[in-house]
C-alpha cells in the first residue's frame, strides 16, 4: 500500500531535521579537531574560563541555527524527499554521537 | 545547616536543570511513542495544544538552561588551576580526578565525554519542540516525520542521561565547592 500523496509541504520540517543533524555534527567535528589542535583550542577559546568548549558550542549553534535558517527558506513551501533527508541526519547524528566519544575521538586523533 | 555557593549552583544545574529536563525528554519520548499505537489517531483541543506547546518549549528551555549553565558556570569552576606549589587540590575538582590513576578516568571520559554529548540533547529537543508545535499538520500527515523527530528525542534522553551520570558521579569523587557560604537553616 502506497501512502497518500503529500498535500501540506515536508520543508519546513525537513529543514528543522536536517539542521539538528548538521548543528550536531559540527558540535562533534570541532570537539574532535580542538582536542588535537593547540591553535584551533587557543582560536575557539571564545570564554577563556570554559577553554575551547566556549567556542566548540557558540561555533556549533551558530552553524545549526545558520543551517536551520538557509533551509527553511530553501524549502519553505516544498514537499522534499524526507527518507533522504532523514536518512542523512540520522547519519550526522550518528557521526556526532561516535566523534563525541572520547575513546573513539582519541582514536581518530592517534592519541 | 550550609552549603556553599558553588555546591548549590552545581547542584541546580544537575538537579533541578538537567534532572528536570530528562524526565520532561522521557514523557516526550513516552508520550510520543503512545501516540504512534492510538488506533485512528487522537486529537488535541486548542486548549490542550497551548499546553503541550508551553510542555516542549519549557522541556527544551530547560535543556538550554542546563548546558548554558554548566559550560559558563559550573565548568570554570571545575577547570580552574591550582596555583603552583599547592598540595592540597579539593578546591580544584578537574587537578584532584587527574592527580590518581584511581580517578583520571572520571576526568578523561567523563567530563571529556559529557561536556560535548550533553550539547546535543537542547539541539535535539528544541528542533523536536518546534516540529511537534509548528508543523503538527505535517507529522500527522507524514509518519516518517514523527518518527525521525522521536529519534531525535530518544538522541536527546541518551546523551543527557549520560551527561547526568558522569556530572554526578563526578561531583561524587572530586565535588564543586567554595565561595561563600549559604546558610539553609540555623541550628539550635
Amino acid at each position: 500500500m502506497t501512502e497518500p500523496e503529500a498535500t501540506i509541504p515536508n520543508g519546513p520540517a525537513a529543514a528543522a531535521i536536517l539542521s539538528a543533524g548538521i548543528g550536531s555534527c559540527t558540535l562533534a567535528v570541532l570537539a574532535v579537531a580542538s582536542d588535537g589542535s593547540k591553535t584551533l583550542t587557543h582560536w575557539l577559546s571564545f570564554y577563556p574560563p570554559s577553554g575551547s568548549l566556549s567556542g566548540v558550542t557558540s561555533v556549533a549553534v551558530v552553524v545549526w541555527l545558520a543551517a536551520w535558517l538557509v533551509l527553511a527558506r530553501l524549502w519553505r513551501h516544498r514537499t522534499v524527499n524526507f527518507s533522504r533527508i532523514s536518512v542523512l541526519s540520522f547519519v550526522l547524528l550518528a557521526i556526532a554521537l561516535l566523534l563525541t566519544f572520547p575513546p573513539l575521538a582519541d582514536r581518530l586523533l592517534r592519541k | 545547616m550550609q552549603i556553599s555557593l558553588r555546591a548549590s549552583v552545581t547542584m541546580i544545574h544537575g538537579m533541578f536543570f538537567g534532572c528536570f529536563f530528562m524526565m520532561a525528554v522521557f514523557a516526550a519520548v513516552v508520550e510520543m511513542i503512545a501516540s504512534t499505537y492510538t488506533a485512528g489517531g487522537f486529537e488535541l483541543s486548542a486548549r490542550g495544544r497551548s499546553l503541550a506547546a508551553i510542555y516542549l518549549t519549557l522541556t527544551a528551555a530547560l535543556g538550554w538552561l542546563a548546558v548554558l549553565g554548566g559550560t559558563y558556570i559550573v565548568y570554570p569552576w571545575y577547570r580552574v588551576h591550582p596555583p603552583a606549589g599547592i598540595t592540597d587540590l579539593t578546591a580544584y575538582p578537574q587537578w584532584l580526578l587527574l592527580s590518581s590513576g584511581a580517578t583520571s578516568g572520571w576526568h578523561e571520559l567523563g567530563m571529556e565525554w559529557k561536556e560535548h554529548v550533553a550539547w546535543l540533547a537542547p539541539i535535539a529537543m528544541t528542533m523536536t519542540a518546534y516540529v511537534l508545535i509548528a508543523q503538527r499538520a505535517a507529522v500527522k500527515q507524514c509518519r516518517q516525520i514523527r518518527h525521525a523527530v522521536l529519534v531525535f528525542a530518544c538522541v536527546a534522553l541518551v546523551s543527557a542521561g549520560i551527561a547526568a551520570f558522569f556530572g554526578a558521579m563526578i561531583n561524587k569523587q572530586a565535588p564543586v565547592n567554595g565561595g561563600p557560604e549559604i546558610h539553609l537553616f540555623s541550628e539550635r
